[in-house]
């Protein structure tokens, strides 16, 4: 840059203002204020924004798929107990395909190998997607053969014994017509299998030794022991209770088709009930953010009225306030919980009670924040030249001091979701709540159920403990990005 | 001092004695309803009931209770959980030591490791290692503890087989093979411990690392290292080692849902078990337990500021009054 100043003819100059006399001009540019500026400063948190994006998603979650999923908490389908997860399109890429890996013995080997069906195009779907290693291992002197196989969890339920009655079982014949999918099974002659427990099971259509080991014809195929009749043909059904009921054998997850008109699809799995997980976890969680931010609001409002009176008016009125919140805040908040479960649960709800015990303590923390603010600021200068003009009592506490306290407040509140998000789940998981019923769960029942199939089947717990852990981290991020952007004295601090 | 102190204890006192007439008023007003059961025990529990005054009104009940209590240390008995008509606190003193050997040995693991991290973290601070221990902090305390619970049973336990998934049976709490099948609910609670711990000590640390004082020192001649360890570190400490402290006396109560996955057989899982069976008096006694850990926590804590800092002991008589 050049410092050199050239010439420049006099008669160029010429005066701003001569006639009129500036005193002050107004900014040209536009104001920030106090919500701008932390917005502005929010946004520059990347951390933080990208943790509200992630609440965002999950509030969605617990606000949209409970309407629009197939599945409510009242549906339940025992046999389809803790399957696998399975989404529809990611099963064509070869994962998240509802399979998992299992290793069996002969007997084993030759149960599941059984479970086979031809779908609507002639295409025979296996419960065995594949068979990745077969060895023999010798144990104790006997020699075994052990195959590692991959199971599909959707069809490896194979066929079931139903009861009908003879007007659903003419349904049935016309829904085979119709869509061209077979759902009638030929009856199993169950005199013909040798281990009593085993009549039950319709998966057993073929013969087999005393030792569970299928006995094969000269080509290695299975020999079936299906029901026929005088004239040599299958059996579709017998007549049980009179002639009342059909006792039918169905190939369950065409049976689940024909019931239900969809195809069986556990986006995350379904629990030890046969629940589908995604929408338990959806409600679970709607309860979850319900009542969190309820109380958030509650705590917040009592919070800080309590505070500013506190703060305000000082003096006795502060004394006797401030031992009301000590005792209250030596009560640990199990004792609250638990004893207002037993009083009020049948009154007002099991809802009603937890949301009263997280309102007996929790404006505490925000109380004493505002208190402190008060204390702070109520005899600054600003303040006593308000009073002076003549504000009142409310004027000065909401309009001049509390403002300031704002950031603050406000952050202690949204902090408080995920602690009574974690602590609700927590007493949920202990029983000390119940929240189970047939309209509502919550995470922490969930988690409860789900632990007993830890070790066999993980993602009962997985998909619960995944989202309140995601919940947990984005909601601490947030808030500190929260505290920072509303902390006016760290504008233009950053790097 | 000895004033502060005295009227804090008194406070204290006041308040627990508070928060107990409430307890037990608010338990006295549900249905007890005798459990049919054999007739010698049958009479036995009406004879105790007798006693305590069960049929007479509350406020009546309620001397008998507090009686009872100061002149012959008895809180009541057992009826629904553990033995039939044993002392609560016998039984409570029985079940103590597993929730405090559990605990103990979580934070004495925790602690050391915390501080190191967190000292670590702050001397590094604004380079990579100082970013990873950050979002690792971030991870480890907003992570509730069953979720370790359950990672650590599946993945060390159960994949790996490395410990047992739920303690072992047994009262030798503090052996060898009662430690190792206990490794996994320790991890558990320490997770949270360490973060929590290193976040705080990372934040004190760096407080007095920028402060004038080490300037000072630095100018004096001293080394970093020395400036670090004899001024920065010992400043530092003022507030972590209440903190420290409050580590514990909280082992006495521990981490319920911890108890409750691990199967420990401590005071935890005694408490749940009194709430879920309605066995009231056992309630009564572990919840007082658990007011009077907290608030005598909390006058441990604040006293100690005082015990560590000269300089809260020497203004304590004006600016501790309130």
């Amino acid at each position: 840059m050049s410092t050199e100043i050239k010439q420049i003819p006099k008669e160029k100059f010429k005066f701003v203002q001569l006639d009129t006399s500036l005193h002050d001009v107004k900014f040209e540019t536009k104001p920030v204020g106090y919500f701008k500026d932390a917005w502005l400063r929010f946004k520059r948190n990347k951390g933080s924004v990208v943790a509200a994006s992630i609440i965002l998603i999950l509030l969605l979650y617990a606000i949209i798929v409970p309407f629009f999923s197939p599945y409510n908490t009242t549906f339940r389908d025992s046999y389809y107990h803790c399957t696998k997860p399975k989404s529809k399109f990611f099963s064509k890429f070869g994962f998240w395909d509802g399979t998992y890996k299992m290793t069996v013995n002969q007997q084993g080997y030759d149960y599941w190998a059984a479970i086979t069906a031809p779908d609507k195009d002639g295409n025979i779907r296996s419960a065995i997607v594949k068979v990745l290693d077969k060895y023999e291992k010798t144990n104790a002197g006997r020699t075994n053969t052990y195959y590692d196989i991959i199971l599909d969890s959707y069809l490896k339920v194979g066929y079931e014994y139903r009861f009908v009655t003879k007007e659903e079982y003419n349904n049935m014949l016309k829904y085979q017509e119709e869509t061209g999918i077979q759902l009638l099974y030929p009856m199993v002659d169950t005199k013909k299998i040798l281990v009593q427990g085993d009549a039950n099971d319709a998966n057993y259509w073929f013969e087999y030794d005393l030792k569970g080991r299928a006995t094969r014809d000269a080509n290695g195929n299975y020999i079936d022991i299906f029901l026929r009749d005088e004239n040599g043909d299958y059996v579709y059904y017998v007549e049980k209770m009179g002639g009342n009921q059909y006792q039918v054998r169905v190939f369950y997850y065409d049976y689940f088709v024909y019931v239900h008109g969809r195809e069986p699809c556990f986006l995350f799995g379904t629990d030890g009930y046969g629940q589908d997980i995604f929408s338990c976890l959806a409600v679970g969680a709607r309860l979850s953010f319900v009542l969190s931010i309820c109380v958030a609001i509650i705590n917040f409002t009592i919070g800080t009225i309590y505070g500013a009176i506190e703060g305000y008016y000082g003096g006795w009125i502060d004394i006797i306030l401030e031992r009301i919140s000590d005792i209250l805040s030596g009560v640990p908040f199990i004792v609250t919980a638990s004893l207002f479960q037993m009083h009020l649960a049948s009154k007002v709800g099991v809802i009603g009670s937890l949301l009263f015990a997280f309102v007996l303590t929790g404006w505490l923390g925000t109380a004493y924040r505002v208190r402190t603010q008060f204390y702070r600021f109520k005899g600054q200068e600003y303040i006593l030249a308000a009073r002076t003009l003549g504000a009142k009592d409310s004027r000065l506490i909401f309009r001049h001091i509390l403002p300031n306290s704002i950031g603050t407040i406000v952050t202690s509140s949204v902090l408080m979701i995920p602690g009574v998000i974690f602590t609700e789940s927590s007493l949920s998981y202990l029983n000390i709540i119940n929240l189970q019923s047939s309209t509502m769960t919550s995470v922490g029942t969930l988690l409860s159920n789900g632990q007993k199939y830890l070790s066999s089947d993980p993602h009962v717990i997985f998909f619960p403990a995944m989202f309140i852990s995601l919940l947990m981290i984005s909601f601490n991020i947030f808030g500190n990005g929260l505290r920072d952007a509303f902390n006016p004295s760290l504008r233009g601090a950053e790097e | 001092m000895v004033k502060y102190v005295v009227k804090r204890i008194l406070l204290m006192f006041i308040t627990l004695f508070i928060i107990m007439t409430i307890c037990f008023v608010m338990i006295k007003l549900l249905p007890d309803p005798i459990i049919k059961s054999k007739l010698a025990e049958y009479k036995q529990e009406l004879a105790l009931r007798e006693a305590w005054g069960y049929n007479k009104p509350i406020l009546t009940q309620y001397g008998i209770f507090l009686k009872k209590v100061f002149t012959e240390w008895d809180w009541g008995y057992c009826i629904r959980v553990g033995t039939k008509f044993m002392d609560v606190t016998e039984y409570i003193a029985m079940k103590l030591p597993a929730t405090i050997a559990v605990n103990l040995y979580s934070v004495i693991i925790s602690v050391p490791l915390g501080i190191l991290f967190g000292i670590y973290a702050a001397l590094k601070k604004n380079k990579w290692q100082d970013q990873v221990i950050n979002v690792i902090i971030m991870i480890f305390i907003s992570v509730p503890s069953y979720v370790y619970a359950f990672l650590v049973q599946y993945f060390i336990g159960y994949k790996l087989g490395w410990f047992p998934i739920v303690i072992k049976t047994g009262t030798d709490y503090f052996s060898w093979d009662m430690f190792v099948s206990m490794v996994l609910p320790i991890m558990a609670l320490s997770f949270g411990t360490i973060a929590g711990l290193m976040r705080f000590t990372r934040a004190e640390l760096t407080e007095t690392l920028t402060s004038d004082y080490m300037l000072l020192a630095r100018a004096k001649g001293l080394t970093k290292m020395q400036a670090t360890v004899r001024h920065a570190l010992r400043n530092a400490f003022v507030p972590i080692l209440p903190m420290v402290i409050g580590y514990f006396v909280d082992i006495l109560t521990g981490s319920l849902i911890i108890e409750r996955i691990f199967q420990i057989p401590g005071v935890g899982n005694v408490y749940v078990d009194s709430i879920a069976n309605r066995d009231y008096n056992l309630f009564m006694a572990i919840s007082m337990f658990y007011t009077a850990v907290g608030l005598v926590m909390g006058i441990i804590t604040d006293l100690s500021y005082g015990f560590i800092d000269p300089r809260i002991r020497m203004g304590g008589g004006k600016t501790n009054e309130y």
